[in-house]
């Protein structure tokens, strides 16, 4: 990553990184709650506002990819070792491959599962595959084993972040915090 | 010379007044709904009916239908939900097995499209329905009867209790039906 003046991110990219965080909480709180309400209306409901927001998180996903394309991310500390450069990029780039992959094997199971996808009620998304139950049953599994690949990969993620502030004391975390003023220079 | 006879007065029993009896093909013929459940419409499949046909596209108005569902053969893809359908807010399957749609007398509309009118009976309700559809005949003279028509599932009692909410499943159910005559002789679809 390319030093630049800067020393926090955008608030355009503090504000679609803390929205995703939020709706991908919401949308782990709903996918491991609806699987077994009893069939009812509410359920129909819960699950169609699960997709809802996971559509949502792809299109903020590709969101953050433009931004980056647009935008120099602020220097890390020169003080990081290049091993932990490059985990930083390789976490990052799982991340976002997470934040595409996952939303889209939902969209392919719910279509498999002969229910396809209207997007806040308004906007159906096309099949991309048929109903077959065989493989909505292996785009299930997908779905579960990839949420479990981002839970793993976003606890590393935080822990890197809590590791920065507290122990190497640098500023990694505090730019990418809302209303607080990043730590000054490098350590 | 007995078994001629028998054949002669079984046909004669099976013919019905106006057109031709006509055997229908179940490998090839389906029956669907299309339910709509938060804007996202879903569609079944009732694996199990029996259709009486007589159809003469010269004489649409000598022809009849008679189509019977049997609801318990309902199938969403998910067998959480096809237990529930087939359940008292739904169809009520251990009180009213089938659904009955009876037609007599066609009407032509042009362009190859009839409309077909006659009560619909499901969990004991029934309302008139009119069927537009098409006929399509082939070389070998096999028919394919095809159309789709809108009923209102609460004017049938279909989805009482918590269901009957429109927000969530929508009133209007869209039933579609492809029937192609020909093949083997009657027999219920396995």
């Amino acid at each position: 990553m390319a030093a630049t003046g800067r020393t926090r991110y955008t608030g355009t990219a503090i504000g679609l990184h803390w929205i995703v965080v939020a709706l991908i909480a919401a949308a782990w709180a709903l996918g491991l709650t609806m699987v077994d309400l009893p069939l009812s209306p509410q359920k129909l409901k819960v699950y169609s506002w699960h997709k809802w927001i996971g559509v949502t998180i792809f299109l903020l996903a590709l969101a953050r990819l433009a931004w980056r394309a647009a935008h120099r991310s602020p220097a890390l500390p020169s003080s990081m070792p290049a091993w932990q450069i490059r985990a930083a990029a390789a976490s990052h780039a799982l991340l976002y491959a997470l934040l595409l992959a996952i939303p889209l094997s939902g969209w392919l199971f719910s279509s498999a599962s002969g229910v396809p996808v209207v997007y806040l009620g308004l906007v159906q998304l096309p099949d991309l595959v048929g109903r077959d139950k065989a493989l909505a049953e292996l785009l299930k599994q997908v779905h579960v084993v990839l949420n479990c690949a981002l839970f793993v990969t976003a606890c590393i993620h935080v822990a890197a972040a809590l590791k920065h502030h507290f122990v190497d004391r640098d500023d990694v975390l505090t730019r990418m915090l809302p209303f607080i003023a990043p730590r000054r220079g490098d350590k | 010379m007995s078994c001629v006879l028998w054949i002669a007065l079984m046909c004669i029993a099976l013919a019905p007044a106006g057109a031709a009896a006509q055997t229908v093909d179940y490998a090839r013929s389906r029956i669907t709904c299309v339910s709509t459940q938060m804007k996202v419409p879903v569609e079944a499949e009732f694996r199990r009916f029996t259709a009486q046909l007589a159809f003469d596209p010269a004489q649409p108005e000598a022809g009849s239908a008679r189509i019977e569902i049997d609801l318990a053969s309902f199938d969403i893809g998910s067998e959480e939900v096809n237990v529930e359908a087939r359940g008292r807010n739904w169809f009520d399957v251990g009180n009213h097995p089938r659904a009955r749609f009876d037609s007599t007398g066609a009407r032509a509309l042009g362009g190859g499209r009839y409309e077909a009118r006659g009560p619909l009976a499901i969990k004991g309700r029934t309302h008139d329905a009119v069927v537009p559809f098409t006929v399509k005949t082939d070389a070998a003279g096999n028919a394919t009867f095809e159309g789709a028509f809108a009923v209102r599932r609460l004017q049938y009692g279909i989805g009482e209790g918590i269901w009957k909410d429109t927000d969530t499943v929508a009133d209007e159910v869209q039933i579609r039906f492809r029937l192609v005559t020909g093949g083997k002789p009657p027999q219920k679809k396995p």
